[in-house]
């Protein structure tokens, strides 16, 4: 830190953002100059070949390996944490322009790509950022695209109207987001994580502010996982958004909401560990049983794993309330395993809303029989999320129950556990819905991209429930280094 | 290294149902050679396996050790004890079994089979480990393989109610088995979910008796525990018959088996404070449900009344924690496999054929199908506890044990025999004497050799360790006398 020049590492530390940068302003350029097709998919095989060089540069090249560095004078925090979810979202960014493809009404539109691109761009910045100047404008960079995303749909006017809601619910937590920060940098003269910390720990703010600022960030931070109560936005988003764009808002979006609620409370909150862990385990309690009961009662498939979603967000939040790295490192697992499973999910909710024209959940009726192979995947893919084994999301519900009993949280674990049987009520009723028998035998059509997007999702539902410890000895290292506070 | 046979057994059914799931729609004609293969092939394993089970060495053989996410202490740990040997045979029975009586199914057969196989996986698996992690992994393989045979082939009228109940209860029961597993992991000094190391660390007594019931509970719900039991007679009856026959034979023993192995040997202490509580419960289930038995109308829900009340003796067995008292459970948990095994297995013959299972309205069946009549009577039998079968030596021994722990008991639920000859009895003469109603006549036909196969089979074996007890008991008493070890112990 000090330093005015900017370094090579500084450079290094940013690469991925400056590939994304790249590729964007080839995406524009390509949409400008190449001939208008009805159904081209070119504008989405470059974003996907972009975005797949990207990710293996960044997966070979640029791996901090165990080291912890900070880049643009501290601006920038360099670890596994950021490096894992630059990667997570890269991931989820990729398997969404799969399954944006043969969408007609987004896969010729340079626009798309480009905002999704930019998307990536700011939630990159925000699983590094360690100063919250930095963190405001990355979440800003990232809300903005994803507004227009979820509007993207100009001649559908639940898809507009859903985009606005988005719009003026992502406003309004920002703006109380920003005035915590700014109480934040009025108390403490800084705006880095370690010099807030710092003044915190030298008592320049008393208790009782803290755990105002406390109430304040977190209203911003909710609303980015969809934790209650700040999910409102979440089932009209999810439900008027592209599919493809429903997927991507409730796994990437999410995972990196979580990132950075980890790296805030514990950089900047750790003097009152009691009251933001508390406080997690009541967002948690109340995210899983809203989300839960209220998915019970949905007759849209897309509306359900919205409140499935929100549920979901109250799992993982289980971990992160426990304030332990084990905690932490059961969360990013759950986070690991949701991002395969819930694209997975909206893929197939994509392929067959696409063929039947609507989204109800009878258009899944006699699914097993019309198309066997997108019917397993999504048999793969929801089982995982109720949590059953040999599924990623058996051993992401073990591990943060093990975290809650470890953490002495039983009383949460227990809720939690009560959750998932609820959960099992409507997953299974949408199983048997989907293996009914039925006479029609129209198959469904199964493009190149979305079957490569799916084959991915299901080896990495699969990989993590079977093999744990490649992944969980990685992030052992991420949830360690996103503890260590300097 | 040795020949892994534990493996080797539970994979097969999963490679065999995965092969018959991706391929079954472009070679129909190989789905059923392919389930039939394999599951004679695991018949066959575990017919090995208790063949070269040394009795002399006891303990747990054939273990296989892999680890598997060491940090957390989570390792593939199998291995069997003697009681797991005669889960295993019994497992491998009733899945061949299953295969043989569901020949016919047409709806989509590639599914049905290759589903019935994972279920065999799971409880295959969960009677091998040696590892509670994977004991749970096991365990839950099963929630959908069982919940889409019951909705998708079940009883049109009552299926969506009885598979969705079922698999909630079992979910239930496991979960809550689950919160108690976390909780023995955390308290133990290794983190570990190894058994064996788990068996061997001695818990405070506190803790013992915090989370026995939650093991023990959780587990014995899968086994049909009073008031936690209508689960299985309402489940049983919405499945179709192969799966009634795995459901009620093995899985109820899968939750049995689990809550001995977890709750009883992991926690003696807790055990011997909450066994009058359970000795209550199962008395209740004892004589509950052969009462309850005794008044349906639907043959199908005789037979599922019948399970939880035979379900409660073994339970009892446990309660005792004594030697006869195990003893007889272990070898009530085999006894009652095979015998449930086939009565499910003839109340589908008489279904498919006749399409009602009201008692009233069923009659004279000897006369077209005695070999099923012979069948049920072999297994009314044995479920009467008739000396010379095996319901004999399984029940007498939980008796003795009960009595010399709790007389009340045993003399409350010795009423249950006599319950359950006059419900057995009065349904032999109902559907299979008597006169045959007109309008079966002609029509209704004799069973398949199939089915004959599958009657004989599981008859024979109840039979020969009837007259032979020396073929199984030595088998039960090892793995007795190691949970009398750690309950003296403790």
């Amino acid at each position: 830190m000090g330093s005015n020049m900017i370094t090579h590492f500084d450079l290094i530390a940013i690469l991925p953002e400056i590939f994304l940068l790249g590729l964007i302003a080839i995406v524009m350029i390509v949409d400008v100059f190449r001939k208008k097709q009805i159904n081209g998919n070119t504008i989405s095989w470059i974003t996907f070949l972009g975005l797949l060089i990207i990710i293996l540069v960044t997966l070979l090249f640029l791996s901090p390996g165990n080291t912890t560095r900070y880049a643009w004078g501290g601006m920038m925090r360099v670890d596994a944490a950021s490096f894992t979810f630059q990667l997570i979202v890269m991931i989820g960014a990729a398997i969404t322009t799969l399954f944006s493809m043969y969408h007609q009404e987004v896969n010729d539109k340079g626009e798309y790509f480009a905002m999704l691109l930019l998307s990536v761009i700011g939630m990159s910045m925000m699983a590094a950022s360690s100063n919250i100047i930095l963190l405001y404008l990355a979440i800003e960079t990232t809300a903005i695209p994803l507004y227009v995303l979820v509007g993207f749909l100009t001649n559908n006017n639940f898809s507009i109207e859903s985009g606005l809601k988005y719009f003026l619910f992502g406003a309004f937590t920002s703006a109380v987001l920003l005035y915590g920060f700014s109480l934040l940098y009025g108390f403490t003269g800084s705006t880095h994580f370690t010099e807030i910390l710092a003044a915190i720990e030298a008592g320049k703010i008393s208790t009782g502010l803290l755990v105002f600022i406390l109430l304040l960030t977190i209203v911003g931070f909710g609303a980015k996982i969809s934790g209650f109560p700040f999910h409102f936005w979440a089932p009209d988003a999810y439900q008027g958004a592209p599919t493809p764009i429903t997927g991507y808002l409730s796994t990437a979006s999410k995972a990196i909401g979580f990132v950075v609620i980890m790296r805030f409370m514990v950089s900047i909150f750790s003097p009152e560990p009691q009251s933001w862990t508390l406080l997690l385990a009541l967002m948690a309690t109340a995210s899983m049983f809203v989300g839960n009961l209220l998915a019970l009662v949905q007759k849209d498939i897309k509306r359900m794993f919205a409140y499935s979603s929100i549920a979901h967000a109250g799992y993982i939040l289980i971990g992160v309330a426990s304030g332990t790295a084990l905690g932490f490192k059961a969360s990013m697992y759950y986070l690991l395993a949701y991002l395969f499973t819930n694209l997975a999910v909206f893929g197939v909710i994509h392929i067959v809303e696409k063929s039947k024209k609507s989204s109800e959940i009878e258009s899944f009726h006699g699914l097993m029989q019309r198309s066997p192979g997108i019917a397993l995947v999504f048999l793969i893919a929801v089982l995982s999320l109720a949590g059953i084994p040999p599924f990623g999301g058996f051993v992401s519900k073990v591990l943060v129950f093990m975290a809650a009993m470890d953490a002495g949280l039983i009383w949460l674990l227990i809720i939690g556990i009560v959750n998932s049987i609820i959960a099992l009520y409507y997953y299974l009723t949408v199983l048997r819905i989907t293996f009914a028998d039925s006479e029609e035998s129209k198959s469904q059509t199964i493009y190149l991209g979305w079957k490569l997007a799916l084959s991915v999702c299901v080896i990495g539902i699969i990989l993590m429930g079977v093999i744990f410890t490649p992944w969980l000895n990685w992030l052992e290292v991420a949830s360690t280094n996103l503890m260590l506070l300097h | 290294m040795d020949f892994p046979i534990l493996s080797v057994t539970i994979f097969i059914p999963l490679i065999a149902g995965l092969i018959i799931l991706l391929f079954g729609r472009q070679k129909p004609g190989w789905i059923r050679p392919i389930a039939l293969a394999a599951s004679s092939l695991v018949l066959a394993l575990t017919l090995i396996i208790w063949a070269s089970y040394s009795i002399e060495k006891a303990g747990y053989q054939f273990t296989e050790y892999l680890p598997w996410l060491p940090q957390l202490g989570i390792s593939y740990h199998l291995g069997v004890d003697g009681i797991g040997v005669a889960m295993l045979v019994m497992t491998g029975l009733v899945v061949f079994s299953g295969v043989m009586v569901s020949w016919n199914i047409d709806n989509r057969p590639n599914e049905f089979f290759s589903y019935l196989m994972f279920l065999a996986t799971s409880v295959l698996g969960v009677f091998s480990s040696l590892d509670l992690f994977l004991l749970f992994f096991f365990l839950e393989l099963a929630v959908f393989p069982k919940y889409l045979m019951i909705v998708i082939w079940g009883y049109p009228k009552t299926r969506n109610y009885g598979g969705m109940k079922l698999t909630l209860y079992l979910f239930i029961g496991s979960v809550l088995a689950l919160i108690g597993a976390l909780a023995i992991y955390q308290a133990s000094p290794e983190k570990t979910f190894d058994l064996l190391l788990l068996e061997n660390t001695a818990f405070s007594v506190e803790m013992q008796r915090i989370w026995f019931p939650f093991v023990f509970l959780g587990f014995a719900i899968l086994g049909g525990i009073f008031p936690f039991h209508s689960w299985a007679p309402d489940g049983h009856v919405a499945a179709p018959t192969a799966i009634s026959m795995l459901l009620a034979g093995v899985e109820m023993k899968v939750g049995v088996f689990a809550a001995l192995r977890v709750g009883i040997m992991l926690l003696p202490e807790g055990a011997r404070h909450w066994a009058t509580w359970i000795m209550v419960l199962a008395t209740i289930n004892v004589v509950y449900g052969a009462f309850i038995a005794m008044i349906q109308k639907d043959f199908k829900y005789v037979i599922g009344f019948s399970s939880v009340s035979h379900m409660g003796l073994v339970l009892i067995g446990f309660a005792s924690l004594n030697y006869n008292g195990l003893l007889g459970a272990g070898l009530q948990m085999f006894s009652h496999g095979v015998m449930t095994a086939l009565f499910f297995s003839i109340v589908g013959m008489v279904y498919d054929r006749t399409h009602t299972r009201d008692i009233a309205s069923l009659g004279g069946l000897y006369k077209v199908m005695p070999w099923a009549m012979v069948g049920f009577i072999v297994g009314g039998l044995v479920s009467m506890g008739m000396p010379g079968l095996s319901g004999f030596i399984a029940e007498i021994p939980i008796y003795m044990g009960v009595w010399q722990v709790a007389p009340v008991v045993a003399i409350i639920s010795v009423i249950s025999i006599v319950v359950t000859a006059a419900y057995i009895l009065l349904v032999v003469r109902k559907v299979f004497f008597g006169e045959l109603p007109k309008e079966f006549e002609g029509k209704v036909k004799d069973i398949t050799a199939k089915d004959k196969i599958v009657i004989g089979l599981l008859s024979l074996f109840m039979i020969a360790i009837g007259l032979v007890p020396s073929l199984m008991v030595p088998l039960i008493e090892t793995g007795v006398n190691h949970i009398l070890a750690i309950l003296g112990g403790a």
